[in-house]
């Protein structure tokens, strides 16, 4: 028995709209409680004594051959006037390379490929019927602005190569010759760069890295009429294929967490410098899961960075894009995949992306990491694999029958569950660390008691 | 009583002999043990039919190279080496991919040799080969074996038995000294923390590269000098492909590009050719 919910097909929109909602629920619950904010690839440099956390973000790579687009969505939570972020990038940027993306193509493909529950219910054991199956689950914005001149000067062996307007961000591409001058630039420029700061960007800069520096423009985000700030994106062409850790854990109050989402044309994206594994997928849980599923997924991801001593990248979904089963989301259109990079799919419109099954050419990773120096003392280095298996976090839910059952068969479909019930306890201890004896108190509690004897 | 209380007491010392005999007996059990954790508790990447097809290809190859070239003796122990090492170092998406590196590794020892010796490394040429022939299929995953503590003790082990008993093993230590000098060397360049040197050295690929791959007797230099130079000039390269051309298998491209130089190296400093056992058993393996 398994849940059939093919995306394209008409007579699941309804169950995919309730799927869709619940999963984007589910993806709030989660950013909310892993912390209030974090910046990944570079760090926030304040221009004043704001409170910025370093707590968690999510990064959409899309990669064709060397060329990447990388887009960062930050929960930056302070004041949009104090924001302003450094970026390592490999290659010098043009105007053309970057843009701004809005935040609800992020939170779509977040939802998208985001952990899910499947729901199950038992037939009447007194009769022979086909069992009911539901299921819950868990453009680039390019502002025309003019580009000011290009501003050329060195200070400290720095020069500023380009001043672009980007949307609501003044971003300027820095290059530097001395190690130290990128630092000392910053600080007398009124950026406030975190202590231990300065040995990192010296490292990027010998290894002839070019710097990326945004910060808001208030004017512009007062006339746009935006309230949040968008995620930026830059585009380049690099054999470099990683991700830039390394500035986000200066700063970091404890360790972070990083949400990747990887498109590409071959096959899953794992890392290369860690291990890759893959999450507990595909276990009974009790039906209280539903109500509490963020909180639980987070525990369970807790567990496992526990299991790995935190030393590992988790993938919580591989999936050629062309399709899903069961969707924990509406499929994502040509116009968002084309916004988030991958534009060599040679279309644009609002129309769902459309492959043929299993070799459609674009194949989303979801990747989640949670890291700190001491576990991940090197940036996170990527490839792209051929493999094109399919995978992904789900969870399954068994309700059992509730209406009246006095024939024969009830009593042992009663004790069915008995055992059902049992193995559902055990793996959500398993999944999550929790004591076996709580969960059932609860399953008691919620309807699916564990008779003693 | 007596009879079972023999044979306990003999049984220890058999397997004793049975593994100082030969090295790759050793070898064997390293690499298989690798395979079971692999399948039974942690999943390093291997696939149960893709590892049945290498390691059964490799027997099967072998025998037949063995018939084609009328070798006299038939021995399996150095295909079985192989497969297992294909099934734990190469992916593929397909399993027949497997086959076929199998068969190309075996193949190559018969066919590709100077001096009665084969250049290559079987498995490493396979890889190599079928990255660069089938770049849309095949794939290595450096990052599979973690840097888990144990894993490292584990394969250090099984390392320094292989090699001792191959009376060999100062290619491998002669590479991971290169490689940690060169990455030890960059860090301090960079300014950057010795963590990430140590990072990389834990890897358990460059381990397995190290302890199983680039330490073949059969396809190193005789000498103890030209061992240490070819070892240099592959943890040189390897650190150039990686750094300078972003390539993630650096290491096996580095060691089949190189490997030609051991020929050469031969007849520089020349010295007793390896042998897997006595004289007597000398066959291509």
């Amino acid at each position: 028995m398994t849940a059939k919910t093919p995306c394209k097909d008409p007579r699941n929109r309804r169950r995919r709209l309730k799927s869709t909602v619940a999963a984007i629920a589910i993806a709030a619950q989660l950013v909310w409680q892993v912390g209030p904010a974090f910046a990944f690839c570079g760090f926030y440099v304040a221009q004043a004594d704001a409170k910025l956390f370093n707590r968690s973000s999510k990064v959409v790579l899309a990669r064709d051959g060397n060329k990447t687009a990388i887009t960062m969505a930050s929960d930056y939570e302070g004041e949009p006037r104090e924001f302003a972020v450094v970026i390592p990038v490999p290659t010098f940027i043009e105007r053309k390379q970057i843009g701004v993306v809005e935040m609800k193509t992020i939170d779509h493909i977040d939802a998208y490929t985001a952990p899910r529950l499947v729901e199950y219910f038992d037939p009447d054991p007194c009769m022979t019927m086909e069992p009911r199956v539901a299921m819950s689950a868990a453009r680039p914005a390019l502002m025309t602005a003019p580009t000011r001149p290009v501003d050329r000067g060195a200070i400290h062996g720095v020069t500023i190569e380009a001043s672009y307007d980007v949307g609501e961000y003044d971003v300027q591409i820095l290059s530097a010759q001395q190690s130290d001058g990128l630092a000392a630039w910053l600080t007398e420029n009124g950026y406030r760069i975190p202590p231990g700061a300065g040995a990192v960007l010296a490292s990027y800069i010998k290894q002839d890295m070019h710097f990326f520096v945004a910060k808001v423009n208030l004017g512009r985000m007062q006339l746009m009429g935006h309230a949040y700030l968008r995620p930026l994106q830059v585009r380049y062409e690099s054999a470099k294929f990683m991700l830039p850790l390394r500035l986000g854990t200066v700063n970091a109050n404890g360790p972070q967490d990083l949400l990747i989402y990887a498109l590409g044309r071959n096959g899953r994206v794992e890392a290369t410098n860690y291990r890759t594994v893959k999450m507990q997928t595909g276990m009974d849980v009790p039906l209280y899961v539903k109500d509490d599923f963020g909180k639980i997924y987070k525990a369970a991801f807790d567990q496992a960075v526990e299991d790995a001593d935190m030393r590992a990248v988790f993938t919580e979904y591989a999936w050629d894009m062309g399709w899903c089963d069961p969707c924990a989301g509406a499929p994502m259109t040509n116009k968002e995949l084309v916004e988030l990079g991958a534009r060599w799919i040679g279309s644009d419109d609002n129309s769902p992306y459309y492959g043929y099954r299993g070799g459609a050419d674009v194949y989303v990773t979801r990747l989640h990491v949670r890291y700190d120096a001491a576990h991940f003392p090197e940036d996170l280095a990527l490839m792209e694999t051929h493999d094109r298996d399919s995978f992904q976090v789900r969870y399954v839910l068994r309700h059992p029958w509730r209406g009246p059952a006095t024939c024969f068969n009830a009593a042992a479909y009663r004790d069915q569950l008995q055992a059902r019930f049992k193995e559902e306890a055990k793996n959500l201890s398993y999944l999550t660390g929790g004591s076996v004896a709580d969960i059932q108190k609860r399953m008691a509690e919620t309807g699916e008691p564990i008779r003693t004897r | 009583m007596t009879t079972l209380a023999i044979t306990t007491a003999t049984l220890p010392n058999r397997i004793a002999a049975l593994l100082r005999g030969d090295a790759r007996h050793f070898q064997i059990v390293a690499l298989a043990s690798l395979l079971v954790f692999n399948l039974g508790w942690i999943d390093f990447g291997a696939k149960p039919l893709n590892s049945l097809l290498a390691i059964l290809s490799a027997l099967a190859t072998q025998w037949l190279c063995t018939r084609i070239w009328r070798v006299p003796a038939l021995d399996l122990r150095s295909p079985l080496i192989t497969g297992l090492s294909l099934s734990l170092l190469l992916r593929a998406d397909a399993p027949w991919v497997l086959a076929a590196a199998a068969a190309i590794a075996i193949a190559s020892k018969f066919v590709l040799r100077i001096d009665g010796k084969h250049i290559w490394n079987p498995a490493g040429f396979a890889i190599v080969v079928l990255l660069l022939a089938l770049p849309g299929h095949v794939w290595i995953s450096p990052g599979q074996w973690g840097t888990s503590a144990w894993l490292v003790t584990l394969l250090a082990f099984a390392a320094f038995m292989v090699l001792n008993a191959a009376r060999r093993g100062d290619v491998a230590l002669f590479f991971l000294a290169c490689q940690g000098a060169l990455l030890v060397a960059r860090a301090l360049r960079l300014g950057d923390p010795l963590t990430i040197p140590l990072h990389q050295l834990q890897s358990g690929a460059l381990l397995i590269f190290a302890f199983f791959m680039i330490s073949d007797p059969r396809t190193t230099p005789d000498s103890r000098i030209g061992r240490f130079m070819f070892a240099l000039a592959v943890a040189l390269l390897a650190y150039w492909l990686a750094f300078s051309w972003q390539m993630r298998p650096a290491l096996y491209m580095a060691l089949i590009a190189l490997s030609p130089l051991t020929v050469l190296l031969d007849r520089l400093f020349p010295a007793g050719r390896f042998a897997w056992r006595a004289p007597e058993h000398q066959g291509v393996a």
